[in-house]
């Protein structure tokens, strides 16, 4: 019976797994092993190269500068995201008419098109006709800077416009947290003397530190492998100041055909991206055990 | 609706009238500003007292100053972030190759009606192709990875065997973390099976998902074993189990799990822009990369055209079915 039990689960993964296997376990061993040698996409030579790619990678200047890129984005867009989406998810927190209508409103940017939505907010950031440098000048302000054209704002411009499209799920993920909350602990809090800010500080953010990690983690992740606004908006420029990661992958990969070399250098990223998700992991838990104790 | 206090109803009624008043007294001021200075100053007037009318309408509406400050700031929100689609669509009906129209003669006079079916039946560019080729491979993504996830998180929610916390914990990581290194080998694997610019590399990559079995085994957990052993009793097998019991129970997560591949599959741009070439296999949102890249800057009309006709069927999909996507979230998080 067990064993008939056992060979039925398989059987039921086994699509799936197979898919797995085909597609994600295969293709990292693949990615290692091609990280191995000197190869090229359009010719069939290939010489062993041992650790040579990564050698190579992590010496080499333009690699150094898209991992500070990515860095630094990540940086900006990670935590600035967190905190609009948390004060939106309080916003719309709350039992008022229409609610739904905004928090359906916010949402829209995460399910357009990436390609349509980079090309908006190329126009958002063009200089004299564009959103803001329009509203800048009929302010009278100066609205000549080319957001997207400044090697000083690029990376910037494309931080923020990540906060607005990438708003939808982090909002709904802290709204999920923030219903999760009993009421209680309000009612309680609100005897001991903590309303509004108080109980904002003692109550309402030690009880989202889960989703807040679950947000962090995601958000992460995803800010170290942006590709398609770099692609749309600057192709990494002005001088090599939007060169993120993944951008400089798919140029090592698809323009310069070095897929030995680019494969190196994924591992490189998706080694940083473990650690830095075991550190945020590792924060976390110190986190929760000192809400624990007190 | 709670009821009006006295209170609110005066802050409201008093912003509103004060923000009138200021708004017409700038209005009238700004015929008389020569000095630039003057002018700006004018022009911040008339944007704050726009602001204190907004909060002060909110405030009557809601009737309470808490809710007006709410108000307030959503309805910003929604219009800076509905703003570059109101744009987009007004840009659209300017005529071809006009360069772009600043905010004050944004509102086209005649519009240009016709630059729809200037980019719809572009010569080159078979926009109907596109979107055939999305609908296509989206839904047999989405049909696919239904049922082969699905089947996965009832192996996974409903028997014990050995490997299955390791088996489950593989899918979960390899969705965290398997993505920045399987572009090259995956483009690779395809050209070898022959598949680069057909359908089947565009489909089977995405067939099944980690997050979908997830989601669909949270839901089968959710369901009470009792039911499983009736239909046993009744002399069911595990499939059918599956398909007569589980599967109907687990619609409003089917239904959101196909809500989120839908949209990440008709919106993915990096896969299918790598494993196509032909311009009959490609999608949507390469199509519209492709369009943007060679009528460059040059003619923004025609741009924002095109970007309408991509963004129309999502909208309105979306729309019908945005209930899905809080739940799905939700349940995503749930560890």
């Amino acid at each position: 019976m067990e064993r008939k039990e056992s060979r039925w689960g398989w059987l039921f993964i086994a699509p799936a797994f197979a898919h797995l296997l085909l597609f994600a376990l295969a293709p990292i061993l693949y990615a290692f092993g091609l990280s191995l040698f000197r190869t090229r996409l359009i010719s069939p030579e290939r010489e062993f190269a041992g650790v040579e790619n990564y050698t190579f990678a992590v010496a080499e200047p333009s690699f150094q500068n898209a991992l500070w890129n990515s860095a630094r984005y990540a940086l900006v867009s990670v935590p600035l995201g967190l905190i609009v989406a948390l004060a939106v998810a309080i916003l719309v927190n709350q039992k008022l008419k229409g609610i739904t209508l905004f928090r359906t409103i916010y949402y829209i940017p995460a399910i357009s098109s990436g390609v349509a939505i980079a090309m908006l907010w190329q126009y958002v950031y063009l200089p004299e006709t564009g959103m803001i440098n329009s509203l800048l000048g009929m302010l009278g302000l100066d609205n000549k800077k080319a957001f997207l054209d400044d090697v000083g704002s690029a990376m910037w411009a494309v931080a923020i416009m990540s906060v607005f499209t990438g708003l939808g799920p982090r909002m709904v993920l802290f709204l999920a947290g923030l219903v999760g909350i009993p009421q209680e602990l309000y009612e309680a809090g609100a005897l001991d003397g903590a309303t509004g800010w108080r109980a904002f500080l003692k109550i309402t953010l030690p009880m989202l530190i889960p989703t807040t990690f679950f947000v962090v983690v995601t958000s992460t992740i995803s800010a170290l492998q942006i590709f398609t606004p770099i692609y749309m908006m600057t192709k990494g420029g002005p001088e090599e100041s939007t060169d993120v990661v993944g951008y400089h992958i798919y140029t090592e990969a698809w323009v310069n055909f070095n897929t030995g070399l680019a494969s190196a250098k994924s591992f490189v990223l998706l080694v940083a991206i473990v650690a830095v998700s075991l550190v945020q992991f590792r924060m976390m838990k110190s986190q929760l055990k000192g809400y624990s104790a007190a | 609706m709670r009821q009006h206090s006295a209170v609110s109803w005066w802050v409201g009624a008093l912003s509103f009238t004060l923000a009138i008043v200021l708004l017409l007294l700038f209005l009238a001021g700004g015929a008389y500003s020569i000095n630039p200075d003057d002018l700006r100053l004018n022009l911040m007037g008339r944007l704050a007292s726009s602001l204190l009318g907004l909060f002060g309408l909110c405030t009557l509406v809601s009737g309470g100053i808490k809710q007006g400050f709410s108000y307030t700031g959503m309805i910003l929100l929604a219009l800076f972030l509905l703003a570059p689609f109101v744009w987009m669509v007004l840009v659209s009906l300017h005529p071809s190759k006009t360069p772009i129209p600043t905010l004050d003669l944004i509102i086209p006079k005649e519009p240009a009606w016709d630059n729809y079916g200037k980019v719809l039946f572009m010569p080159n560019l078979p926009v109907s192709r596109f979107f055939l080729n999305t609908l296509f491979v989206t839904l047999s993504v989405v049909l696919g990875q239904l049922f082969v996830s699905s089947l996965a998180a009832y192996g996974f929610a409903r028997f014990q065997f050995k490997g299955r916390e390791a088996a489950f914990g593989l899918f979960l990581v390899s969705m965290m973390f398997a993505g920045p290194v399987t572009q090259i080998p995956v483009y690779l694997m395809v050209q070898k099976f022959g598949w680069l610019d057909t359908y089947a590399a565009l489909i089977f990559p995405g067939i099944s998902s980690a997050f979908t079995i997830f989601l669909l085994r949270q839901a089968f957990l959710a369901i009470p074993k009792e039911l499983d052993e009736a239909a046993k009793i009744d002399g069911a097998g595990y499939f059918r189990i599956y398909w007569r019991v589980l599967l109907p129970l687990a619609k409003p997560s089917l239904a959101t799990a196909a809500a989120f591949t839908f949209f990440g599959v008709w919106t993915d741009f990096f896969w299918p822009m790598l494993s196509t070439n032909s311009t009959e296999m490609r999608t949507l949102e390469v199509g519209l990369s492709i369009f943007k890249n060679s009528y460059g800057a040059a003619n923004w009309p025609l741009q924002m055209t095109a970007a309408v006709i991509v963004m129309a069927p999502l909208l309105v999909v979306f729309l019908f079915c945005q209930r899905y996507f809080v739940k799905g979230v939700m349940m995503g998080s749930i560890k």
